[in-house]
């Protein structure tokens, strides 16, 4: 049979998912024994995490390479950016989760160790009267000071917000079939990127060492790290995808129309993008 | 919409591959439903022998069977098992195999990442099952697994929380396949009103799915932090609340049990109007209220803390609100109710289950409803009633579901048919035994029997005996289903293309059993 | 077949006879004016499900007996009405309203806690409960409440045990009692030491969580004398099964009587902190006080339950300074089941349980005297 553009493609058997499944399985066996306490453990994630780049570029060559050769047509183009999109959803979800964490903390649990809750506050908690942030009533983790917001983190606003208009300026230059700018934009994307995720070590580095600020500084600290944390795992991830299509768009790879990995890249760089926005204000400013 | 017709590789026939390979490596949506369904049933099977342990140690009064210990692992597995490893993945297979062949699509619209979703699942749960073996035993603080209790496990904790994990990557994969295969592979003409319920019912299921499993990751991974690096999402010294690890829980959680009874509701709709020959009533009211249901089971979720101590108008936000759900449904049940009004109906086994689910899922519905009402929870939380509320509305709700479409589509599947009579005799032995079953433990709940204990006052002895051996004869008619199963793949009559005389949809316009793909060429809808 | 009939026959004789077989269908009314409200609400639901109940499935039944094809029905194609569709959406938002209304009352009253006569805190600790008397008359009292010994060992024996010698109440009965007077409003703070817990009395007709590091508010007013038992209803690890409650509710004047029992009782103790005790003093409370406190998890033998609850007997930490025993027991382990017993026990009792423990089961690392305690607080 042909594999003309205007047939739904549906693979061969493929052998990469369970390749993924057993990556996956050794990476959190690795993880918890890590966890646990048994040396053997970080080894163990650490096959795991490879043998998922593994896979990656296994998986992700194959679906290139079956592009490239015009075995999708329209419609498998849409399944993907449809998928992507509810992909990139259940990730704000996943945020979602900790925002509420943040939340739920600032506006119910402290305010009620605090004495909004009489009796609480009263018979357990007596002394305990630090607004936000706060590491709690039992002083957990010692004295820290928080994170400021117009130093480092206002830099890094700017950054991902230039970089969102980086990536829509080498979109509109692909649209225009327009190479050079592409990939230079591009690599001006992945550049901000990395300065963005340059300066977040900066600022952790300094959190642990000046300000006393760590994981195990109460609530705050808590989903200070978490928050930025997993945030700052989405740019490194976004990062390298943002440098996969720069060389694949330097292979010209991507025609005026027809680019769903450029597009999909964009959108899940925006998500980040967002999500910086919000952390930025409900966790630095507010 | 483009045609949504298929195509291959070049060094690829029609057949499938063979050998082991072929069900390891493949990307068709028959085989993978298949492996769903084989892993839900063994899951069933699994999840159920634990259940026996329960009941075998409440059989008397005195600690006989098991230590306490363990009985609280049993509790937690078997819940644990059940939902996440055997009727999540039974619907998603249902899934898998029925909505290319009702929308008239080719095949999922994602292939290799449904062949991912998957084999997740076994190791998923095979790490979940060995922590058993470990220092400090299986996961025992409820399938809830609420701190501080929880984070007392022992060496399995991270196995346990990285199988939930994985598990739930799994959902969100599947979820995220079966919208998109919905949105942008039906066939020219199948508009979103023309869809059968059951394709509704799984497309809003998703939805919930993929908004909620991420945000169970996220507790799961507060639940991982709190244990090994120090953080204090869950202890009040740090500023932390026990209590919001419930919150998110039950965000995921309310939502979760929908996503258990959608696709059941789906599967109803489609059996009843088959074999009351008439169309289903209400065809779009039961859109609205599938939809009315997934928005409201997002704002209920603190039902399940009535008694963690809220403030008020807290409580009386989630009373109303959870209270309001008994709506919609109501509109579910009055339609097939509807639906079998003047029909001409047969009563084969499908519809049988179908029929028993109406009865049995409503009397868990009602239990539901009174739940909901707060001052009354406070009697009610964590006894027994609970546990027969839920029972009704899981096992002879959700499962008995799955057992009709089981029965319904199974000759599409197989190309033959079941044993009617064996499959009647397992309908009637499990219907009697599984309300013995449960329906005891409401009395039981009433007088007092907290849940999740292994040992009880001798006052509770007469009901606990009986339920056991509702238990026990349920369980034991459940080999009858697995060996009806196995004995219709073996062979047995034939079965025509629309195997049921009231049956439509574009299902049974193909063969029995359907080619390996399933529409090469777009069917045409009218 | 005839074999296992008899034998399941034989079981099920068996089992109902051998107790004091009740087959109790509903709720208990209890003995509270909320606990019969709720008992109200709980009728009036039941009933309204059982009405709707009766019409759903009528119709439904009605429908299977004529409607089938084998009656010769024929199918009609009707498939819509949208009066139908709309009245079955009305009719059930009214009844609903209609039950709203008293549940809402019921539970604004159940949630006032204001004007309470007295006020006892609540702690749960795996597993027994802790009453601490914090105003008027008894104000100071304060106790541990765990599984009765005979109970305890009973469920320990497995399938051994007797329990037709615990009447109806087998794992109902505990050490200590919570005693409250009668006709006055009482208002219980509701906390936890390590895990959720849920006190829970089925006749003052409700339960609350007790949250570690929160105080919860809850009140009852019981107007009968008499004694009325509960459990534990929230799962908070191995012996959740086993953490009883039982109230006793005393008329005003035995009420009194029984504070003034308890304070010289009370006294005692403190008057005892304060001066030197004797080792075998030491080791014969520490003994009692291990066996009611800490053999649950560290077992009566002091071998634990490893690796969940560690070996005593020869731990090094029961064998070594004598400063780190007493803190770790003062401030318990965070992140594991070993609870901080600080404000659980007084200093004489935790200086005898700390003694025992440095010297039973073949340790023998001294002994160690309540001022030492006092003095590591
Ligand atoms: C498939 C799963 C499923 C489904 C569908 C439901 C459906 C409902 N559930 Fe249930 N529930 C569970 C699974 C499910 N539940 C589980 C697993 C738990 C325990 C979790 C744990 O703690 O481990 C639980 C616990 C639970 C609680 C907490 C109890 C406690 O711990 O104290 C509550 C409280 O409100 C509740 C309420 C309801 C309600 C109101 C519905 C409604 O959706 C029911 C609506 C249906 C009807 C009412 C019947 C049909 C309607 C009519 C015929 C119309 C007319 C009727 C009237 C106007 C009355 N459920
Ligand atoms: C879909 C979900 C689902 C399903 C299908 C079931 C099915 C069953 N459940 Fe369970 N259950 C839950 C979800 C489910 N349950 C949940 C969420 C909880 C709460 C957990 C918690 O508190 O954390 C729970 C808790 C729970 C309890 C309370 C435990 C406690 O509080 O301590 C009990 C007690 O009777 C029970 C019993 C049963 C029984 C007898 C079945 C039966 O229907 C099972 C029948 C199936 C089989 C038996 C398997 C098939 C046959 C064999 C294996 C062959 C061998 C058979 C014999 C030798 C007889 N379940
Ligand atoms: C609910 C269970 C529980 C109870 C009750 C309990 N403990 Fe423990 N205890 C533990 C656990 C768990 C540990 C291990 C902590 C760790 O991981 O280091 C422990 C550790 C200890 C240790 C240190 C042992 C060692 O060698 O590391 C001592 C001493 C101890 N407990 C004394 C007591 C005393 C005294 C009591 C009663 C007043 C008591 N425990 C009651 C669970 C309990
Ligand atoms: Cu304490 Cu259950
Ligand atoms: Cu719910």
């Amino acid at each position: 049979m042909a594999h003309t553009g205007d047939h739904y493609y549906v693979p061969h058997g493929s052998h990469w998912p369970i390749v993924a499944s057993v990556a996956l399985t050794i990476g959190v066996v690795g993880a918890a024994n890590w966890f646990n306490g048994n040396a053997s453990g970080q080894m163990l994630l650490l096959l795991g995490l490879a043998l998922v780049a593994f896979m990656m570029f296994g998986w992700f060559g194959t679906v290139i390479n079956e592009s490239l050769k015009g075995m999708y047509n329209e419609q498998v183009d849409r399944s993907f950016r449809q998928g992507m999109m509810w992909f990139i959803f259940s990730e704000v979800m996943f945020f979602a989760a900790f925002f509420g964490a943040l939340f739920y903390a600032r506006v119910l649990s402290v305010p009620w160790l605090m004495g909004a809750d009489f009796s609480t506050h009263e018979y357990l908690w007596k002394g305990f009267g630090e607004a936000w942030p706060t590491n709690g009533p039992g002083n957990v983790g010692g004295d820290f000071q928080n994170m400021g917001a117009w130093g480092i983190p206002a830099i890094n606003t700017l950054l991902l917000l230039t970089s969102g208009v980086t990536i829509t300026l080498s979109h509109w230059a692909l649209k225009a079939n327009d190479q050079k700018n592409t990939v230079l934009w591009l690599a001006a994307t992945v550049a901000l990127g990395a300065t963005f995720l340059g300066f977040q070590v900066y600022e952790y580095v300094h959190a642990y060492h000046e300000l006393n600020l760590t994981l195990g500084s109460g609530i705050y600290g808590s989903t200070f790290f978490m928050l930025t944390g997993f945030h700052g795992m989405h740019v490194t991830i976004g990062t390298i995808m943002l440098l996969v299509i720069t060389l694949r768009a330097a292979k010209g790879h991507f025609s005026p129309d027809h680019h769903f990995a450029f597009e999909g890249v964009a959108w899940y760089w925006h998500f980040v993008d967002v999500v910086w926005l919000g952390l930025f204000i409900f966790v630095y400013v507010i | 919409m483009s045609t949504a017709t298929a195509t291959h590789d070049e060094h690829h026939d029609h057949g499938p591959a063979k050998g082991l390979m072929r069900w390891v490596t493949t990307t068709n949506h028959k085989d993978i439903g298949t492996l769903y369904l084989l892993f839900a049933l063994v899951m069933f099977f699994i999840g159920g022998a634990m259940a026996m342990v329960i009941r075998a140690e409440l059989f008397q009064p005195g600690m006989q069977v098991v230590d306490p210990q363990f009985f609280n692992s049993m509790t937690t597995v078997h819940a644990l098992v059940m939902i996440f490893g055997a009727v999540m993945p039974a619907f998603t297979g249902l899934a898998n195999w029925l909505i290319p062949m009702m929308i008239g699509a080719p095949d999922m619209a994602l292939p290799r990442m449904n062949n991912f979703s998957f084999w997740i699942l076994p190791f998923a749960f095979s790490l979940l099952l060995s922590t058993f073996f470990m220092n400090g035993g299986g996961p025992a603080g409820g399938w809830t697994i609420y701190p501080p209790l929880s984070l007392q496990m022992g060496d399995g904790f991270p196995f346990m929380i990285f199988a939930i994990h994985l598990a739930g990557i799994s959902s969100i994969m599947g979820s995220i396949n079966i919208v998109v295969t919905i949105l942008n592979m039906r066939a020219p003409g199948m508009t979103l009103m023309k869809m059968p319920l059951f394709v509704w019912t799984w497309l809003i299921t998703a939805y919930l799915l993929i908004a909620t499993m991420p945000v169970l990751a996220g507790a799961v991974t507060m639940l991982l932090t709190d244990k090994f690096a120090g953080t204090s999402f869950f202890s009040a010294a740090g500023g932390g609340d026990p209590v919001m690890y419930q919150h998110i829980f039950w965000f995921f959680g309310h939502p979760e049990v929908y996503i258990l009874i959608l696709p059941a509701f789906g599967i109803v709709s489609a059996i009843v109007p088959t074999f009351a020959r008439k169309p289903l009533f209400g065809y779009s009211s039961m859109v609205y209220a599938t939809a009315s249901i997934a928005f409201l089971s997002f704002i209920v979720w603190a039902h399940h803390m009535f008694t963690v101590g809220m403030p008020v108008v807290g409580e009386l936000f989630f009373m109303y609100a959870t209270m309001m759900i008994a709506v919609p449904t109501g509109v579910k049940v009055f339609n097939w109710v509807s639906t079998m009004w003047k029909g001409s109906m047969t009563f084969e086994t499908p519809m049988l289950f179908a029929v028993g689910f109406i009865i049995m899922f409503t009397i868990g519905g009602f239990s539901g409803l009174m739940l909901a009402i707060a001052p009354a929870d406070f009697q009610y939380h964590d006894t027994y009633f609970v546990v027969a509320h839920f029972h009704y509305v899981l096992v002879t709700g959700a499962v008995y579901s799955i057992m009709a479409a089981a029965y319904y589509w199974l000759p599409k599947w197989t190309g033959n048919m079941y044993d009617e009579k064996l499959g009647k005799m397992h309908f009637w032995i499990s219907t009697v035994s599984v309300n013995v079953l449960f329906f005891p433990q409401h009395f039981l709940g009433l007088a007092g029997m907290p849940r999740r204990i292994p040992d009880y006052s001798v006052q509770f002895t007469d009901w606990n005996v009986i339920s056991s051996i509702g238990g026990f004869v349920f369980g034991a008619s459940q080999l009858m289903f697995a060996y009806l199963v196995y004995k219709t793949i073996r062979g047995g009559e034939k079965a025509t293309d629309q195997v049921w005389e009231g049956a439509h949809g574009l299902e049974w316009t193909l063969p029995s059993p359907p080619p390996y793909h399933s529409f090469t060429e777009a069917p045409e809808v009218k | 077949m005839r074999k296992l009939a008899g034998i399941l026959s034989a079981l099920l004789v068996g089992a109902f006879t051998s107790a004091n077989a009740d087959y109790a269908l509903n709720m208990r009314e209890g003995v509270t004016s909320t606990s019969q409200s709720v008992y109200d609400l709980h009728m009036i639901i039941f009933w309204v499900c059982c009405v709707i109940g009766v019409v759903v499935f009528g119709a439904m039944i009605y429908s299977i007996i004529n409607h089938r094809k084998s009656k010769g029905a024929v199918a009609a194609q009707f498939h819509e009405s949208t009066t139908m569709e709309i009245l079955w959406t009305v009719v059930p938002i009214v009844i609903l309203v209609s039950m709203a209304i008293p549940a809402t009352s019921t539970l604004l009253a159940m949630e006032d806690t204001s004007d309470a006569d007295m006020t006892v805190k609540v702690t749960g600790i795996q597993w027994k409960w802790k009453y601490d008397y914090v105003d008027g008359d008894a104000s100071g009292i304060s106790m541990i409440s765990s599984l009765d010994a005979k109970h305890n060992e009973a469920r320990l024996l497995g399938a051994d045990a007797d329990l037709s010698q615990f009447g109806d109440n087998y794992l109902m009965e505990v050490d200590n009692p919570l005693v409250i007077p009668t006709g006055k409003k009482v208002r219980f703070l509701l906390t936890a030491a390590d895990v959720i817990h849920s006190w829970w009395v089925p006749d003052l007709g409700w339960k609350k969580d007790a949250i570690p590091g929160f105080v919860n508010e809850a009140w009852t007013k019981v107007d009968e004398p008499g004694v009325y038992r509960g459990k534990c209803a929230e799962l908070c690890g191995k012996d959740h099964g086993f953490m009883p409650i039982v109230v006793v509710a005393k008329a005003p004047e035995d009420y009194a009587k029984w504070v003034a029992e308890q304070k010289s009782v009370a006294e005692a103790a403190a008057a005892s902190a304060d001066r030197e005790w004797t080792k075998d003093e030491l080791l014969a409370k520490g003994e009692q006080v291990y066996n009611t406190n800490c053999a649950a998890c560290h077992q009566a033998n002091g071998k634990g339950v490893p690796p969940a609850f560690p070996a005593l007997a020869g731990s090094a930490i029961a064998n070594g300074d004598a400063a780190a025993h007493i803190s770790l027991v003062l401030d318990g382990k965070a992140g594991t089941a070993m609870a901080a017993y600080r404000n659980l026990l007084n200093d004489a009792d935790l200086a005898a349980v700390i003694s025992y423990e440095r010297n039973a089961w073949g340790n023998s690392a001294g002994i160690v005297q309540p001022a030492a305690i006092k003095a590591a607080r």
